[in-house]
This record gives structure tokens, C-alpha cells and sequence, in this order.
């Protein structure tokens, strides 16, 4: 308690003193506290579209900053968004929604056929990178698993439709899972890791 | 307060007088629990209440909302155009309760700024450290000959969601197809911008759907609006604006869109050059800070709460803060998106003086959808940062939808699911 106050009272003849020192650039909780009112409390999407964003690894929320900025991803708001911000601020919000845990049960509704076919195609063409049933969020990965599926549908929309570009690992497995599978494989994919908890 | 004693208090004031200046008397007297109060439970109040408790739970947070529940405005035209239910706008105060903020369902009356106390029309007193004020906006009843509050219940303005928004949608549902609605829209500055032209775009779907031969007239004091082109591209595209078959006929300040008067019995407005007469009115009229703004003397002569925007501190008084569309936030809109970042820098600013610490470097972000149809939705957005004691547009962020010419019709259907995305997290966000 005596420790607590005199550290307060300190800290108040700080402001005295100090008079208007502003830091140039907000707190990382400042700074991500705006994503809230579309990404929901601490990254955590309640649906039923946009993302959840919390428990992203810092390099993927960074590279995703930036082709949202550079307009080499497409994006409805993200890339009017993006340009707001410094690499530093980037790397600010990055680290926040890295440390947020991400809540996977979402109440999705899924097919149990097609979450069962997706299971397999996940196995045969994605789980190299998106290992953990799609749940890791290493390096250049999105987490996958209990994401909103129109934001699932959307991303691979925009990867098939050729707006946005796939890394060649991923290409190759993605025109290999279309060929053998064709619409309906991705929609079991989806809905498998829509169904993960 | 009872550990604390003359020796600690001695040796506090010694240390203080040491550094060359003495202690906030709110805060150094016997470390007593720090009291916010804030008045008003909308989206800026509720906000503000949460994020004071989460950046500190020791902090006493006392909320006064004289409604039990709080409907919010944005995605309200929804439930006017039919596409939703009422009570998917409705949100009660549980979760703040839940979180330790006491709530208390009664009218501010007063704000005695120097003795730091909050009074209520039910006889209740409340001392605070700090107010938060986020009262919303009150109508300028003297604008408009023949309309006030009363006549608001019958021919609503339903620009507060609630009772009469379900009363607009009512009188839609009864209104014969060949009807004509008129929109009298307001002048600038009014909350929520897009609203009047989103209103009349959820209008026209549903008489689309359900009353084919009948108008939306919209009388505007204004030149243009927000969003003009997205909205009346999106009127040409989906209503047939422009043509002689369209659906909303919109008549500007220049060809006396402006109204005087309305006739409640005849259902008639007087604008500046003709009289219209409709079978639905929807009078929006000019608007101000809430009430309790003024009474409590923190609205200068424009109507609206001058602040210091960082911290959102009264500049008319000390220890009372002013957020939401009762603000001066200029740049920032008065939107809900708005009140509810204000809020959240407004809170860290509050919890920081409170402990004596340097105030935050803010950041803000706007974003506003508007539903022009179930498969075409729009937003424009900005991002906003603080320096020379202003609020200002990042340069190069923001803006908005791009056309029809730019974009395709799958990304606008994306933007309408964005915008239903937004509504549940926003309210999440507020309401806990």
C-alpha cells in the first residue's frame, strides 16, 4: 500500500514536470484496440466473416500488413486500412495479436461427411505447411482452424480466382487438389477446418 | 484507506514536497478508491466504462444510462427496411455488470463540475475523480415549425433506435403501395452521416420487394452527402435513380430541400419552395450535444462540447470529459466506430491522470458501412493519429468502396457480411 501511493504521487509530479511529452508512435494496445470493433475483443472475430486475428505469428500479421498496403492483396477495407500505418506500428499490433490466444469454438455449424473428406484432403495436400490440422500459425501460415468459413471461402476464392498470388509450394497443391477434387474438395476443406475446435 | 496512516501520509507529502511540487489531493488522500463517473451507456459510455475496468480493476466505475437497454442506431435501418429484428439491435448492460461497473438506470440532471459531483433526477448523488460525459446528440426542436418531441412519437425521426424506429417500420408495412415516404434529411453536423441516404436505400428494398409503385422523397438542406457517389450509383443501379420509374427522388438544398414546417394532420411538409405531402414522414431534424451537455454548461455556441483531443477533457471544465458525437472530434465523424475509439483513448487518458502518469499517444480508426441493398454494401474508412494538439487523416489511408467500375459485385456482397461482421463485434466490443 505505502509503496503503491508513493510510486503514484511520483509519477504525478512526472506529469508536473514532464509537461506535454507525447511519444511519437501509440502503445501496441493502443494501436490494436482500434482492429476491435471489425476483429472483435483481443482479435477474437464473433462472425460471422471477418477474421479472427488473434494468435497470428508476427511474420504472417506483418507480411499481411504489408500486401494489404502495397495493394498486392486484395481486400474490401484492409488495404485502406494498412496504409495508415508505419512498419514500426506493424510490428507494434504484430506483436499484440501474437501474444492473444485464438478461441476456435465458434459454433460453426459443419457437414460431418464433408468435415470427414476434408480431414483426408487436408492430410494429402496441406498439412506440410499448415500443420496441426491447420491450427499452427508458423512463419508465412494462416491459422486455418476455427476460422470463419466465408473468410475461408473468400481467401480461397481469391487464390483460385488468381487475384491473389500463391507462394509455388502452395500453387502446386492447390491446381493438384482442384484437378482431383474440383469446388467440392475445397468446400470439405473448408468445412473441416471450420469444424476444428 | 484504514492501513494507511500519519507516519505514511508524512512521509508521502515529504517525498512529494522533495520533488518540488505537491500531490493531487484527489489522488494522494489516503489512497482511496478512485471514482469514475460516466453518464451515458451508449456505444462511448459503455466502452469507456469497459476499458477503464480492464486497464484497472481497482477503479470504481459507476455508469448512469436511464435506459434499461440500449438500441443501437447503426444497422437500424435494417430493421426499418425489414431485413431485421428489433431485438438484434437491442443490448442490456449485464456484461458491464458482470465486469464489476455499476450501473444505474436514471436521468442525469446536473453536474456540479466543481465540487465533482454527478446528480441525478432520482434524488441520487455521485462524487467522482473523473466524469466521462457521452450523452449523444439532442434535436433542435426550435428548427422546424410544428414539430417537437411530441410530434416525434406519431411522425418519428427514429434517429434514436428504439420505439420509433419500430414505429417508422410499422407505418411502412401499413403504408399502400403508391405511396410516398418523405425523408427530411438534416444539416450538417448530425450523427451518423451515411444514415439518411442508407435509410432510404433499405427503403426502397423493401418497397421493391413488396410495394413496387411507391417513392422515397428525400429533402436535404445539403448539396451533397456522405458517400454521395457509392450511394447514388447504387440508387441507379438497384432503385432506377435518375430515371422517371426511380424509387427515391432526392431534392437538394439549391432546389429548396430545406423544410420550415410540418403539418403532423396532413401529413405535409413546408419546404422552402413547395409543400410535399406524404403518406409516411420521416423528419430527421438539425441536432446538438445531448441535453445534459448543456445543462452542465460544456457546449460552447455551436452546440457541440469543445475538447482537448487527447485526453478528451472538457476545455469549459476540468475533470470532465466529453466523447462521442456530443464532441467537437473533428476530423473524426460522428459515428459509432468514432465513440467507440474515442472512447477507448478517452479511457487511457482517464486511467492515466488518475495515476499521475504522462496521458497516451492516441490512435484512432474509422469505419462506417452502409447496406444499399443485401448484396451491395459500402464503407469508407480512415485512420487517425495526434500530434500539435490535433486529430489528423493519415495521409494516404482511408477512403472509400471504389465503384461499380472498379470492383465487382462479389466484393460488395463480401462488404454487406463485413458489415453484419462489424455489428457483432463492435457490439461485443461495447457491451461485453
Amino acid at each position: 500500500m505505502k509503496k503503491k501511493i508513493l510510486q503514484g504521487a511520483l509519477l504525478s509530479c512526472g506529469v508536473f514536470l514532464g509537461g506535454a511529452a507525447i511519444a511519437a508512435t501509440p502503445s501496441a494496445t493502443m494501436l490494436a484496440n482500434t482492429c476491435f470493433g471489425c476483429h472483435g475483443p483481443n482479435g477474437n472475430s464473433v462472425g460471422p466473416a471477418s477474421p479472427t486475428i488473434a494468435g497470428m505469428s508476427k511474420a504472417y500479421f506483418i507480411e499481411a500488413m504489408q500486401e494489404y498496403k502495397s495493394g498486392e492483396r486484395p481486400a474490401t477495407i484492409m488495404g485502406r486500412i494498412a496504409k495508415g500505418y508505419s512498419e514500426e506500428e506493424f510490428e507494434l499490433m504484430a506483436g499484440y495479436f501474437s501474444k492473444q490466444k485464438f478461441f476456435r469454438d465458434k459454433g460453426q455449424k459443419t457437414d460431418s461427411a464433408m468435415v470427414k473428406s476434408g480431414a483426408k484432403l487436408h492430410k494429402k495436400y496441406c498439412e506440410k505447411c499448415h500443420e496441426d490440422n491447420g491450427r499452427s500459425s508458423e512463419d508465412d501460415a494462416g491459422i486455418l482452424a476455427g476460422q470463419w468459413m466465408p473468410y475461408l471461402r473468400y481467401t480461397l476464392t481469391d487464390y483460385t480466382s488468381g487475384n491473389r498470388e500463391m507462394t509455388k509450394k502452395m500453387k502446386k497443391k492447390v491446381e493438384a487438389l482442384q484437378k482431383k477434387e474440383g469446388d467440392k474438395g475445397f468446400e470439405d476443406l473448408m468445412h473441416f477446418y471450420s469444424s476444428q475446435k | 484507506m484504514s492501513k494507511f496512516n500519519r507516519r505514511d501520509f508524512l512521509k508521502l507529502t515529504g517525498g512529494v514536497a522533495a520533488m518540488g511540487s505537491i500531490g493531487y489531493s484527489s489522488f494522494a488522500i489516503g489512497g482511496a478508491k478512485k471514482k469514475v463517473v460516466i453518464v451515458g451507456g451508449g456505444i462511448g459510455g459503455a466502452t469507456a466504462a469497459r476499458y477503464i475496468k480492464m486497464a484497472d480493476s481497482s477503479i470504481d466505475v459507476t455508469v448512469i444510462e436511464p435506459n434499461k437497454n440500449y438500441y443501437t442506431c447503426f444497422m437500424s435501418n435494417e430493421v426499418i427496411g425489414g431485413d431485421r429484428s428489433i431485438d438484434s439491435i437491442r443490448f442490456g448492460y449485464d456484461g458491464l455488470k458482470k465486469e464489476g461497473i455499476n450501473v444505474v438506470h436514471d436521468t442525469v440532471n446536473n453536474i456540479d463540475a466543481n465540487g465533482r459531483m454527478v446528480k441525478t433526477s432520482g434524488g441520487k448523488s455521485f462524487k467522482y475523480d473523473r466524469c466521462i460525459v457521452s450523452p449523444g446528440v439532442a434535436f433542435r426542436w426550435d428548427t422546424i415549425d410544428g414539430y417537437d418531441a411530441n410530434v416525434a412519437e406519431s411522425i418519428p425521426h427514429a434517429w434514436k433506435a428504439g420505439s420509433q424506429t419500430t414505429t417508422l417500420r410499422n407505418q411502412l408495412k401499413d403504408m399502400r403501395d403508391g405511396g410516398t415516404v418523405i425523408i427530411s434529411a438534416p444539416p450538417n453536423p448530425f450523427r451518423c452521416p451515411p444514415g439518411p441516404y442508407e435509410r432510404a436505400s433499405q427503403i426502397a428494398h423493401y418497397f421493391k420487394q413488396h410495394k413496387p409503385k411507391s417513392k422515397i422523397l428525400i429533402l436535404d438542406p445539403k448539396e451533397k452527402f456522405s458517400k454521395f457517389g457509392l450511394f447514388t450509383a447504387g440508387w441507379k443501379k438497384h432503385y432506377g435513380y435518375g430515371t422517371e420509374n426511380s424509387m427515391i427522388e432526392w431534392v437538394n438544398g439549391g432546389n429548396g430541400g430545406a423544410i420550415e414546417a410540418v403539418d403532423a394532420k396532413n401529413k405535409s411538409v413546408k419546404a422552402l419552395v413547395d409543400d410535399f405531402k406524404g403518406d409516411v414522414l420521416n423528419i430527421i431534424p438539425a441536432q446538438k450535444a445531448g441535453t445534459i451537455a448543456h445543462i452542465a454548461g460544456l457546449a460552447n455556441d455551436s452546440g457541440w462540447c469543445p475538447v482537448n483531443l487527447q485526453t478528451f477533457e472538457s476545455t469549459i471544465h476540468a475533470n470532465i470529459h466529453v466523447i462521442g458525437d456530443a464532441a467537437i472530434q473533428s476530423p473524426l465523424p460522428k459515428s459509432g466506430y468514432a465513440a467507440n475509439s474515442e472512447a477507448k483513448v478517452c479511457a487511457e487518458s482517464v486511467v492515466a491522470l488518475l495515476k499521475g502518469e504522462a496521458v497516451p499517444q492516441p490512435s484512432f480508426v474509422n469505419t462506417c458501412y452502409s447496406i444499399i441493398a443485401p448484396n451491395d454494401g459500402i464503407s469508407v474508412a480512415m485512420v487517425y493519429d495526434f500530434s500539435d494538439g490535433k486529430i489528423n487523416k493519415v495521409k494516404g489511408s482511408g477512403g472509400l468502396t471504389p465503384g461499380y467500375d472498379k470492383t465487382t459485385m462479389e466484393m460488395r456482397e463480401r462488404e454487406v457480411l463485413y458489415a453484419h461482421s462489424w455489428f457483432k463485434n463492435i457490439t461485443k466490443d461495447v457491451f461485453g
